[in-house]
């Protein structure tokens, strides 16, 4: 089984959110980068998973530069087999939806899995991106993922409950929290990471479809009104913010 | 040029997602002069209430392969839809739904999509909510045709006049390789991401046995129950009522928090709240600074005495 998950860098979730260039960049001084959660915690390790019950490769591939090869490596100490970038500078997630499906197909995996959304720009729109790009099936926010021989068995969320889904060849999945547990890299496996290849290979020429023009940050709360007992409390949520 | 809108339907009716989605996209279309049509895929009635959000004519494929989750056969019929109506903004939810599909349509028809659009466009400027709500971005849509998912809850309705012709439309869907085997419900507690109001719970509760006093209050208020990670990390509570950064995303317009200390990843899954209650023994607790209402205490105490105080209010 040739498994491909996509990762991508994202700001610590305590990083302090603040922006630069006239409040269109996103201010990365002294902000330190992680996988992405989902993608990390269920995508990866459920790749792992799969692999270490019936055999196969788990490569990672991420879209970005240089200053991504940190968080690939951490990927590697997880467990990946392999680590592929691809250079580039990412401007919107069709771009890289392009990028990540050009090298799918070249390559051919059984299946590519994602995190459900990356907690920065909270688009959830790469995996079904993807997808297209590949005429393959998509399941998104997908809580279980089993394979029966080339038959695919998936949760997915919907409202008030999941639906249990069936995909024959290959496919795109998105991961939501379910899908597994996270892992903590062990001391073998961050030296072992150290040799595992990082390949880099060069963008292809595409283009992309949004550009973000600008950056604000929430009103502040006005402030917490504090109150004494729970009677006084239940009064006010009733005539004055009118909650109840 | 008109708006067309993906309107989901759910055995045989339609969302109320697909309502609000239809409501943004006529107030689009009203205010840059064109239509807005309605997509249907499916089986599915009572098309024309449509017309009351302000879509003109609704497309509906009434093919029943459609009935079950199959983004790609959607994303097919939009993409025809779009083709035959010559729309330039497409419309969709950003629900179950929506996630699997606007992606799909996007790059099949190569078009811009912002998803978890949270106002009305200015021009080509889209606004949503980034960085887990921690921060809003404006993203311009720089392709022909436009993509826009909406957050449910988070645009205001304005009533339209008006009524919707609904109009058969047949497509040739492809065959793909994804087959829906079972529908579980979760049960028949209300959905968290739906909930007008929420009662959640921290570690400060010390164990599961407490949670009574939740649930109590929860059913008072007719509201559903979450919790912070740890909690559903333990086992004290089930997963899927962990919210927060690396959970659930709630919006409800009272969110009530007793012994939750207001971590950031928490507060970035609340923060969306239209108010917020803390409840906590630790007056520094950094929730409070999140919060619209404090007190200063134990949630042993507050919860049965609010739980009082709202039964006295209701007789
Ligand atoms: C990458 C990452 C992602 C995360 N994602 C999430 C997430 O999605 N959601 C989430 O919730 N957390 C998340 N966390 C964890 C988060 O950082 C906090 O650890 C967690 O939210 C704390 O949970 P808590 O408030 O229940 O517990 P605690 O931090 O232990 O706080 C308990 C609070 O209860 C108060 N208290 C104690 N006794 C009482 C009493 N009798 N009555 C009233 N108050 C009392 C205490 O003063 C304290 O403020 C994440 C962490 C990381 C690193």
């Amino acid at each position: 089984m040739k498994i491909l998950v996509c990762i991508s860098k994202a700001p610590d979730t305590t990083a302090k959110i603040a922006f630069t260039d006239g409040n269109t960049k996103f201010d990365e001084a002294g902000v330190q980068f992680i996988v992405n959660p989902y993608d990390e915690w269920y995508a990866l390790v459920r790749g792992l998973e799969l692999k270490e019950a019936n055999g196969g490769t788990v490569t990672v591939l991420n879209v970005g530069g240089a200053d991504s090869d940190p968080i690939i490596r951490k990927a590697l100490a997880i467990g990946a087999d392999d680590a592929v970038r691809i250079d580039a500078e990412t401007t919107d997630a069709l771009y890289v939806a392009k990028q990540i499906a050009n090298y799918a197909k070249e390559n051919g995996f059984d299946m590519v899995l994602s995190g459900k959304e990356t907690i920065d720009y909270n688009g959830s729109q790469i995996g079904g991106m993807v997808a297209e790009l590949m005429d393959v099936p998509y399941v998104s926010l997908a809580s279980k993922l089993e394979m029966n021989g080339n038959t695919a068995i998936i949760e997915r969320e919907i409202e008030g409950g999941v639906e249990v889904i069936e995909v024959n060849g290959p496919f795109v999945l998105s991961a939501a929290k379910g899908m597994a547990e996270a892992r903590i890299p062990n001391m073998r496996g961050i030296m072992a990471a150290r040799s595992k290849p990082l390949t880099v290979v060069a963008a292809s020429d595409e283009s992309s479809a949004t550009v973000i023009k600008g950056f604000t940050l929430p009103p502040e709360k006005s402030g917490c009104k504090y109150v004494d007992t729970a009677e006084e409390l239940v009064a006010l949520l009733h005539n004055e913010a009118k909650a109840i | 040029m008109s708006v067309l809108i993906y309107a989901d339907s759910n055995n045989g009716a339609l969302t109320k997602n697909a309502f609000e989605a239809a409501n943004y996209g006529a107030q689009l279309a009203q205010a840059t002069g064109t239509d807005a049509i309605a997509v249907v895929a499916g089986t599915a009635s009572g098309l024309e209430e449509l017309g009351k959000y302000g879509v003109s004519k609704v497309m509906h494929v009434s093919d029943a392969s459609l009935d079950n989750f199959d983004p790609q056969k959607i994303a097919h019929v939009v993409a025809q839809a779009t083709s035959v109506t010559g729309a330039d903004t497409i419309v969709f939810a950003h629900d179950y739904t929506g996630k699997s599909v606007a992606p799909r349509l996007s790059a099949k028809l190569d078009a811009g999509l912002v998803s978890g659009a949270i106002a009305l466009p200015n021009g080509n400027v889209v606004k949503k909510a980034v960085f887990s709500g921690k921060a809003f971005a404006e993203i311009e849509i720089t392709t022909a045709i436009k993509i826009i998912s909406v957050l449910p809850n988070s645009v205001d309705k304005l009533e339209i006049e008006g009524s919707a012709t609904v109009e058969a439309f047949s497509v040739d869907l492809p065959s793909t390789g994804i087959t829906v085997k079972e529908i579980k419900k979760e049960s028949t507690e209300l959905s968290l991401t739906e909930a007008d109001i929420v009662v959640s719970a921290g570690r400060g509760l010390k164990g599961p046995e407490n949670w009574g006093m939740v649930e109590e209050l929860a059913k008072e208020l007719g509201a559903a129950t979450a919790c912070s990670r740890p909690v559903a990390d333990i086992g004290w509570r089930p997963h899927h009522e962990h919210v927060g950064q690396t959970g659930l995303a709630i919006r409800p317009n009272l969110y009530i928090a007793a012994g939750i200390s207001g971590a950031i990843q928490h507060l970035a899954g609340v923060n969306g709240s239209k108010v917020i209650v803390v409840i906590n023994t630790d007056a520094e607790a950094p929730f409070f600074k999140a919060a619209d209402y404090g007190i200063v205490g134990y949630a042993f105490e507050i919860l049965p005495q609010m739980l009082e105080a709202i039964k006295k209010l209701k007789a």
